[in-house]
């Protein structure tokens, strides 16, 4: 059993830019802004910095930090390659490299022209992890994940009845999320009728079933337990894990093509956290398409599988519900940042701070990732004391 | 004016198998120790981590795991051809391909349906595996 982490790490500071369809700002001037405001957030000021987790497949590597706020002395740094399960990788990894002393605060940044540069089907051709279904599958004509992702969940709909009212579902409260949000780039109201109106794009999946591709930066510093103390609120990490799926680089190859490398985390998330899914109040899940949402919420625990589709029904996972999810508006409706928006929405939440969305009370949050075929990320926090 | 289709890049490992397929051959290694079949081409058995290979020829025959109906023209060399049908495919010998279906009516698939890989030179030099309702 590994040592825990649990209280050992917090996150200290969120920053944010402005999510968008268009921007003139590069990719690395976007991670800036949000990494000076996340150091600003936080109380700190950027030489503080001495660790760093940039996004691996994304547009700047340690070097650029480094260099743009002038570090003198960086004594970690690293990447979780997972594609869009590695933010909360990320999380992780900062907080070992806090726990052991191996640096103080670690700037977790990341900014993206998702919109504006190359859309996902060529982004995804040139990322190392995909070499497998670059050589076997995108002769035949797979290379997106929508088209990629659409088989787990058409065998999910034949398995067990899941159904495109149930996606619909999904969408419609993400939306209905993001029109509390005043950096949500989607606030049109949408209903079960747009959700199925929309075109289709690799059938289960309707364009609604899609998150955004969008432009901005998003960034998080996570700091040592004892250094956390001296900051403005800091949001404790009570369990964190990653997993990765059988046959991790071509779904096809694997045995249950409905289940994420998420289900092999969540058991370790949870055991570090000394909760379970039944005390969890409020909950950030990597959003990419309607029907991942669902099968995480299987993988996490809170139903069987096969029941993810009953359970965001009757308005469970919306605002006011058993379990709200994505009370930002996700990658569905907010915007596309990787999920590093679903970072910031729970520490905002964790912290009393998310507005219009805040769940009243919540004592235990957690945010997933999801990405790279089926990677799964899981971090689970505390309210701000 | 067609786009050409994305061209895989064989490599020692996978070469057998691509070579298999210019000769409408579906071939697929087996382990040289354990004989696990194993699919896509790769060095090592996750069994008994033997690198010894050999390659032995399928049956063609399988069942539909699933299925998706592509929509989108995510791959522009494909535009004119969709809707298309990529099938997930379990094949007889236990492992599975993913391959562009013929003659597809995606409300008419289920689960399990017998299907049979057949051979299409989609473009010069450039031999797929497709899958066929039987
Ligand atoms: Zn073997």
């Amino acid at each position: 059993m590994a040592a825990s982490l649990n209280g050992r790490a917090a996150v200290v500071g969120v920053g944010e830019t402005a999510y968008r369809r268009g921007s003139d700002r590069s990719a690395l001037a976007l991670q800036l802004e949000a990494s000076l405001r996340a150091i600003e957030d936080a109380g700190l000021e950027p030489k503080d910095i001495d660790g760093l987790l940039p996004y691996a497949s994304g547009a700047a590597v340690a070097e650029d930090f480094i260099t743009n706020f002038g570090l003198e002395d960086v004594t970690f740094s690293a990447t979780t390659p997972m594609g869009g399960a590695s933010c909360v990788a990320a999380i992780q990894a900062a907080a070992v490299a806090v726990a052991t002393g191996l640096c103080r605060n670690v700037l977790l940044p990341i900014g993206r022209r998702g919109y504006s540069d190359s859309r996902v089907a060529s982004r995804v051709a040139a990322m190392p992890q995909f070499h497998v279904v670059s050589e076997f599958e995108t002769p035949s004509g797979a290379i997106a994940p929508a088209q990629l992702y659409a088989p787990m969940a058409r065998r999910h709909m034949e398995l067990y009845g899941t159904t495109a009212d149930q996606f619909a579902e999904v969408a419609v409260t993400m939306r209905r999320h993001a029109m509390l949000n005043d950096n949500a780039i989607m606030r049109e109201p949408m209903t079960v009728e747009d959700h199925h109106a929309s075109r289709m794009i690799s059938d289960p999946f309707r364009l609604f079933d899609c998150c955004l591709e969008s432009d901005g930066g998003a960034a998080v510093v996570i700091s040592s337990a004892e250094r956390a103390a001296d900051t403005r609120r800091p949001v404790p990490i009570l369990g964190v894990a990653e997993g990765h799926p059988d046959s991790p680089s071509v779904i096809t190859q694997r045995p249950d093509i409905t289940r994420l490398g998420l289900a092999k985390a969540a058991p370790r998330a949870f055991g570090m956290a000394g909760v379970g899914p039944g005390d969890v109040d409020v909950a950030e899940v990597y959003d990419c398409f309607t029907w991942t949402v669902i099968c995480q919420l299987e993988d996490l625990g809170f139903c069987a599988k096969g029941e993810g589709g009953a359970f965001v029904e009757d308005g469970r996972i919306g605002l006011g519900g058993e379990l709200p999810v994505n009370t930002h508006g996700g990658l569905l409706s907010q915007a596309h940042i990787v999920g590093m928006n679903h970072v910031c929405e729970l520490v905002k939440q964790m912290r009393g701070e998310a507005g219009r969305a805040q769940v009243a009370g919540a004592e235990v949050g957690l945010v997933t990732g999801y990405g790279d075929l089926g990677d799964g990320s899981l971090a689970i926090m505390g309210a701000a004391a | 004016m067609s786009v050409a289709r994305p061209v895989p890049e064989p490599t020692i490992d996978s070469k057998p198998y691509w070579d298999g397929l210019k000769e409408r051959r579906l071939l697929l290694q087996q382990c040289g120790n354990c004989g696990l079949v194993r699919h896509y081409p790769r060095p090592m058995c996750a069994a008994c981590h033997s690198l010894e290979v050999r390659w032995i020829e399928s049956s063609r025959r399988g069942r539909l795991h699933s299925w998706t109906a592509v929509h989108h023209p995510f791959v522009p060399a494909l535009r004119d051809e969709i809707p298309y049908v990529m099938a997930t495919v379990e094949l007889e010998e236990g492992v599975r391909l993913q391959c562009q279906m013929l003659d597809a009516e995606a409300a008419a698939l289920r689960l399990d349906l017998p299907v049979e890989i057949v051979f299409r030179e989609v473009q010069d030099g450039l031999v797929l595996p497709f899958a066929l309702v039987v």
